[in-house]
């Protein structure tokens, strides 16, 4: 079966500084992965590599057999894409921002109304669909650019920081959609998340990464395991001790992130509320 | 305390039936004007929704057409081809009008940008040319509603207008590409500067020396020579040439003003496409 998603060797440079140093990585098809790491990690790098965003300078990376430097249109017709910002149109409504997704994915005029429906209902906004999106809360933005992202029934679904800002609730919530879209459709699933607790709650597999390297790819509880192992004793570590055993520090020492980043998650953060 | 809210029920497998399918995509020609059509509907839909920006965009026209044209026709200090002031000045004002719309739409491009909606819209499978293009055309239909609020006050101040529909037609194509053109200049220069406060003063700068530098106002004989070399490579001159030749019936070079029209906004659109990647990374 051909991988959803498989990076070889990937680098990217911005400058001086080396954002992803030569990353491996497949994504199986119909699973959840989630990629981890403080900013400046290079996540959000290696995701724009992926949605074709970025130039692929050096190594490869292939979507369903699809290599992303040649055959791009390929490529993005198979992506769903949710950026880290909070990026639907306050002034359109729900429906509306729904259905600009559909227009520019070809969605024919007949099936328009009823897929956007279906997307809407997927992600539990069918009965605020006719509401500016203005006027939506910040986890209800989230599944609306989930709904956006899934009317052209991606193949792989890419989430940059689907969470930020949210409230527990609200967190719950968005993840419990993806769950049930996920196994109503079968799709991938590409997550990049600050969050360790919902990385192991919710992901079939996790790349960890640091300073642009993938220093660990396995299941939570494997990565759990190999620690306990490593380090003995009787208690579970949690995903947060088996970053800091491998990177050398907690996520939260290391949130410098460049200024992009920063911004970028203080703005969606001051958006939420 | 209260119970926290529920969050609503994730969909069933039989709810989603069609997102299961991809749309099949369209090919060759049609993208272009599928995606078009796309980027117009959602502006509509934005007016449909919040018309205080026709309002409020009302205003400096009008006031040009009333106080400026009123005044200057009275004074009768300059030339206008032998026909009202009033009259010659109202086709540079809608063409004036289209240019003020345009020329900072590049400053939405770096918001959706920063909101991460451009970065949405270009992981789409939209050629850049074709999403460009649906961006310039969607600023079309802004100055469009603008030249029909222009063009009815003309009419109550007194202004001669021909309501020939095969007329009225070519001022509604000459306003679009006039407002692509510089709806893409403004795109091309985000996706070099990348940065609104920067664009902002490039658009302040070049939008006076664009509208003076052109027969918007006053006729190009009455230029010095180098102004007159810069109206004449200028594309906001053939869009009032156009103009006034369709509104007013005075001799015009429609074959010429339409070539040039055209011509610029396929390379406005040439050079934003370019352009626009740089402001994804």
């Amino acid at each position: 079966m051909t991988d959803a998603l498989g990076l070889t060797g990937l680098r990217y440079r911005f400058g001086k500084v080396e954002a992803v140093a030569g990353v491996d990585l497949t994504v199986a098809e119909g699973e959840i992965f989630g990629l981890l790491g403080p900013n400046g990690a290079g996540k959000t790098t290696a995701i724009r590599c992926i949605t074709t965003l970025l130039p692929v300078p050096s190594g490869m990376v292939r979507v369903f057999g699809h290599d992303a430097s040649r055959e791009r249109m390929a490529v993005r017709r198979l992506l769903g894409y949710v950026p880290q910002q909070l990026s639907a149109d306050g002034n359109l409504t729900g429906r509306e921002n729904v259905a600009m997704f559909a227009r520019v994915f070809d969605v024919p005029r007949r099936e328009r109304a009823a897929r956007v429906e279906q997307a809407l209902t997927a992600v539990g906004l069918a009965e605020a669909s006719g509401r500016m999106a203005a006027t939506y809360s910040g986890g209800m933005v989230r599944r609306l650019e989930l709904a956006q992202a899934l009317v052209s029934a991606p193949r792989l679904l890419i989430l940059d920081e689907p969470t930020i800002g949210l409230d527990p609730i609200a967190r719950t919530g968005v993840w419990e959609h993806i769950n049930a879209v996920r196994a109503a459709t079968g799709m991938t699933v590409l997550v990049t998340t600050h969050y360790m607790d919902e990385a192991d709650q919710y992901c079939d597999r996790i790349g960890l990464m640091h300073r642009g390297v993938l220093r660990a790819c396995a299941t939570p509880y494997r990565l759990k395991e190999d620690l306990r192992a490593r380090q003995g004793g009787d208690g579970v570590p949690t995903l947060e001790e088996v970053f800091r055993d491998l990177a050398g520090s907690g996520l939260e020492g290391e949130l410098e992130g460049g200024f992009r980043d920063v911004r970028s998650t203080r703005r969606t953060a001051t958006r939420l509320g | 305390m209260s119970a926290a809210p529920a969050a609503p029920q994730p969909a069933s497998a039989d709810q989603l039936d069609l997102l299961l399918t991809p749309p099949r995509p369209l090919t060759g020609w049609r993208v272009l004007p599928a995606r078009i059509a796309a980027m117009c509907v959602v502006e509509l839909q934005k007016l449909r929704h919040d018309r205080s920006e026709l309002y409020t965009r009302a205003i400096q026209p009008a006031l040009w057409l009333l106080i400026f044209g009123m005044t200057f026709t009275r004074i009768g200090l300059i030339p206008s081809d032998g026909i009202p002031y009033l009259d010659y000045l109202a086709a540079g004002i809608i063409a004036q009008s289209a240019m003020f719309i345009s020329i900072f739409y590049g400053i939405q491009i770096i918001w959706e940008r920063d909101a991460g909606v451009l970065n949405k819209l270009l992981v789409t499978p939209t050629p850049r040319a074709a999403l460009v293009a649906g961006k310039a055309f969607a600023a079309g239909i802004k100055a469009l509603i603008q030249a029909l609020v222009i063009v009815v006050l003309a009419a109550v101040l007194g202004v001669g207008i021909s309501w020939n529909p095969l007329r009225l037609l070519g001022v509604a194509v000459a306003v679009v590409l006039g407002a692509a053109f510089f709806s893409c200049l403004s795109v091309a220069i985000a996706g070099i500067v990348r940065n609104r406060d920067r664009l902002m003063g490039i658009g302040q700068a070049i939008t006076m020396p664009l509208f003076f530098a052109s027969n918007a106002l006053y006729p190009t004989s009455l230029m010095p020579g180098w102004l007159q070399a810069l109206s004449a490579v200028n594309p906001l001159s053939y869009q009032v040439d156009a103009l006034r030749g369709l509104l007013l019936g005075t001799p015009a070079h429609l074959p010429l003003d339409f070539a040039v029209l055209a011509v610029s906004a396929v390379l406005g659109i040439a050079a934003a496409s370019a352009l626009l990647p740089r402001l994804a990374r």
